[in-house]
């Protein structure tokens, strides 16, 4: 009998673990943790300065063009690749991993390229390919003339949706 | 002790059921950017979504007027999201501050109520619970429906960490029925009975709970805790029938399994039967030789042969645990060896932990990473876990200011470059601005004339300045004429005197007559004009702002840069520092634990040992016994047959004297015939 009180308060002590440990190293672990918070928030500080210099530098207001890449909601398509071309020249190509796709089908937007371009209308063409929901293959291409003004120039490429046409792809200017 | 458990688990189980709660799914975007910044949310990337919405709100904040801006409709939402990327991020300090600062504001009550629930989950998780509740007291009127339950549950959570428990019950009961925490509901009942002394009720609840059929994992491993706790809790009222019933509830494939068996073994020992206390504890000595339970096992099985006198068997069960527990302790020494070296902070670090999601999950299969098995329980303790992540977020952190550093160093030369070409030919391209920019002055201000005149002309007609160039000429030599005409009357007839006057009239006549037309005319051509002054305009300010560009490309980058580079060396430093010390503290636990399984090991070898040396004992000690019963029996035995052999002698000799009387008798009676026959014969005769 008294192995068995034994072996319970082994089984009881093994779930107060976590207990334990924390007293022992509580206010070590505290006082670390509470560093590691004021330096990542520094560390995000600086990063949101040096982006903008970044961009200052790189990509300045009058030429920049950023291109940007959804899904439409409950949108079932699995999006395998994507390829953009600007004045028949390969501007970015992407293959998706599973977790992208997964940000994407939840709503996020992934911001493919940023560069810059001269004012005035440029060809663009976006080819996809995919899986439909049977798990049949689907590739599709569109193109979009895009007119680049002064100011930065932002476009959505929304894949699939109600309002994306023949080609699956609609353009959304920000 | 049932308590304290109990409240363990409900401490454990309550981070799992709030389940981080963060945004799952994007709205309808207003703004690009904060699509992409839940896009790296989405994929944990936590850091990069905490800096793209950060800049793209403060953006937001510095515009004129931002009211104006679409991104203002969902504005609240964003600032949610940061603070609850900055939650997944473990910066619990600044989402706190974000979402204190929207609760105070004069938003709408609902969005204050949400974000007073956030936050009072934040204090929650911190184990605060009496500032939770201060900041769940803030809530006034209804909370969104879809937050309606979250509320009421971390509400009831919150009342049984400040003792209010007969609340706490109420609010559990009225959400009772609710899916979205089947199971954890129905746990946290039962502790809020068994803290409110109801142990009948706590019992129920918890019956109810180890009954439950549900698909989750979560759901099914709190099922199993539930099981467990009522057969510790039936083991303690001395009710081992019972506890049996809740430990063979507990599922033999869940992560209490090992806990169960082992329990279920020693509740059959104690009711004596240790042929069926061996039946769990042989199926718990194959598994993971790690797991505390199955080492315990190991001098368990043994135990029970020699409780059925089966010294033999223990000897030998006790001989494996032994061997078995010095190698386990030989492995603990290296592993203690290898953390110390520093190898355990190196895989948590490498690449193939950075690409998994369930890293942590996945370092105890790791082949560098024996010691983990052996710490599996430090690594599920929430201290150690935030130790590990903080660990490697630092890494993260150190990466990302070596990236930045490197960067600036490019971004200096790229800047050098720009200098060396825009120098000297900014100058000259000035120069030549400066020309076309006085003739675009110019010939914008005859336009602007020109505008001015045909608007004027709508009010008080002046054909005149609709004349051609011709008609004018002719006009101006007209005139001349006349003027010569009136200088020298005497040279000239009347004849040519009316032909003049009749020119006059013809011309008069031309530009008066065609006078609409060519007003007409001369707004298309306004039209026309300002389709070209538009593009001199936009060609105009796009040169202006590549002008401004080009320059802006080179000048004023040399202050931040050093300033910014200063910074991040800085923090290099801070982030060096933190993260040894951070390791250090990972290191230190680890090997506290492997250290404190060692001698748990050694104890279990010495115990062993013991055990090994009484079972030789006794089963020394029953072979004795048996033999001296053996020769005991054999003499017994013999003494037996030497009984029987004098009694056969004796009955031989009785028998053989039995039969010589029967032949003296038969003798006898055959004389006494004879002599009888012969008396009967005389007497016949």
């Amino acid at each position: 009998m008294r192995k068995i009180i034994l072996a319970l308060c082994a089984m009881l002590l093994l779930n107060s673990w976590s207990a334990i440990a924390a007293d022992v190293t509580k206010e070590q672990i505290k006082g670390l943790d509470e560093q590691v918070q004021d330096i990542k928030k520094d560390v995000i500080d600086l990063t949101a300065e040096l982006l903008q210099l970044e961009e200052k530098l790189l990509f300045p207001s009058n030429s920049q063009f950023a291109l940007f890449v959804s899904l439409a909601e409950a949108e079932n398509l699995r999006l395998d690749s994507i390829q953009i071309k600007l004045e028949n020249k390969v501007l970015a190509y992407h293959l998706y991993t599973f977790r992208e796709l997964e940000a994407m089908q939840n709503g996020g937007v992934q911001k493919i390229y940023t560069g810059n371009i001269r004012t005035g209308e440029h060809k663009l063409i976006v080819s996809y390919t995919a899986k439909a929901v049977g798990g049949s293959n689907t590739k599709q291409s569109g193109s979009y003339t895009l007119k680049k003004e002064v100011g930065p120039k932002f476009l959505e490429i929304k894949i699939g949706g109600p309002d994306a046409g023949e080609q699956g792809i609609e353009f959304k200017d920000w | 002790m049932f308590r304290i458990t109990l409240i363990i688990f409900c401490t454990l189980f309550a981070h799992n059921a709030i389940a981080e709660n963060t945004i799952d799914k994007a709205p309808e975007l207003k703004d690009i950017f904060y699509g992409e910044s839940l896009f790296y949310s989405f994929q944990d990337k936590n850091f990069d979504a905490i800096s793209k919405l950060d800049a793209e709100l403060g953006q937001f904040y510095n515009l004129d007027n931002p009211s104006l801006d679409p991104f203002n409709q969902q504005i609240s939402h964003a600032e949610f999201s940061v603070g609850s990327f900055e939650l997944a991020y473990r910066m619990h300090q600044r989402a706190g501050r974000a979402i204190k600062a929207i609760m105070e504001s004069s938003l709408n009550q609902k969005i204050r109520n949400e974000a007073a629930y956030r936050l009072a989950q934040i204090f929650y998780r911190k184990n605060q619970p009496g500032n939770a509740l201060d900041i769940l007291e803030n809530i006034q009127g209804d909370m969104a429906e879809e937050l309606r339950v979250d509320e009421i549950y971390l509400r009831a959570q919150v009342y049984i960490s400040t003792g209010r428990f007969v609340e706490a019950i109420d609010l559990l009961k009225s959400i009772e029925k609710e899916e979205k925490y089947e199971g954890f509901i129905l746990y946290n009942l039962g502790i809020a009975y068994i803290q409110n002394d109801e142990e009948k009720k706590a019992i129920l609840a918890l019956d109810e709970m180890g009954k439950i059929s549900s698909d989750d994992r979560g759901v099914l491993a709190l099922k199993d805790k539930a099981n467990l706790s009522l057969a510790n809790r039936m083991l303690e009222n001395g009710s081992p029938a019972q506890a049996k019933k809740y430990f063979t509830r507990v599922r033999l494939n869940g992560p209490f399994a090992d806990r169960a068996l082992l329990g279920l073994g020693w509740v059959n020992a104690s009711l004596g039967d240790y042929k069926k206390a061996l039946v769990p504890w042989r199926l718990l000595v194959k598994r993971e030789i790690t797991n505390e339970s199955v080492q315990e096992s190991m001098l368990a099985v043994p135990y029970a042969y020699g409780q059925l006198d089966y010294y033999g068997q223990a000897a030998l069960a006790y001989g494996r645990a032994m061997d078995s527990f010095g190698g386990e302790v030989d492995r603990l020494q290296a592993s203690i060896k290898s953390v110390r070296e520093g190898k355990f902070l190196n895989v948590v670090l490498d690449k193939q932990s950075e690409r998994d999601k369930n890293w942590l999950h996945n370092l105890r299969d790791r082949q560098e990473t024996p010691e983990t098995r052996y710490i599996l329980s430090l690594m599920a303790s929430n201290d150690f876990q935030q130790s590990l992540q903080n660990y490697r977020d630092l890494a993260e952190l150190g990466a990302r200011l070596s990236y930045w550093l490197a960067s600036l160093d490019v971004y200096v030369e790229l800047i050098n470059i720009r200098q060396k070409y825009y120098e000297p030919l900014l100058p000259v391209v000035e120069k030549q601005f400066k020309k076309l920019d006085a003739r675009i002055r110019v010939r914008l201000s005859q336009r602007d004339r020109l505008d001015q005149r045909l608007k004027s002309m709508v009010i008080a007609r002046r054909p005149d300045y609709l004349a051609t160039a011709q008609e004018r000429a002719a006009q101006d030599r007209l005139a001349k004429i006349d003027l010569y005409l009136s200088n020298n009357p005497q040279h000239y007839s009347a004849d040519v005197r009316a032909r003049i006057a009749r020119l006059k009239g013809v011309l008069h006549w031309q530009v008066n007559n065609s006078y609409h037309d060519r007003l007409t005319n001369a707004y298309k051509q306004m039209q026309t004009l300002d389709i070209y002054i538009n593009k001199l305009n936009q060609v105009y300010k796009s040169f202006v702002r590549t002008r401004q560009a080009a320059t802006q490309s080179y000048e004023g980058y040399d202050i931040p840069i050093r300033q910014l580079k200063t910074r991040i060396q800085a923090n290099q430093v801070k982030v060096n520092g933190i993260m040894a010390r951070q390791g250090q503290l990972i290191e230190a636990l680890a090997v506290n634990e492997l250290e404190r399984r060692r001698n748990q090991l050694e104890e279990y070898q010495i115990k062993a040992r013991f055990a090994l040396a009484e079972s030789y004992d006794r089963a020394t000690k029953k072979q004795q016994k048996d033999e001296e019963e053996k020769i005991l029996q054999q003499i017994e035995q013999n003494k037996i047959l030497k009984q029987t052999e004098s009694a056969e002698n004796i009955k031989t000799e009785q028998v053989e004297k039995a039969g010589q009387d029967e032949q003296e008798e038969e003798q006898e009676e055959e004389q006494e015939e004879e002599q009888e026959e012969e008396a009967e014969s005389e007497a016949v005769q």
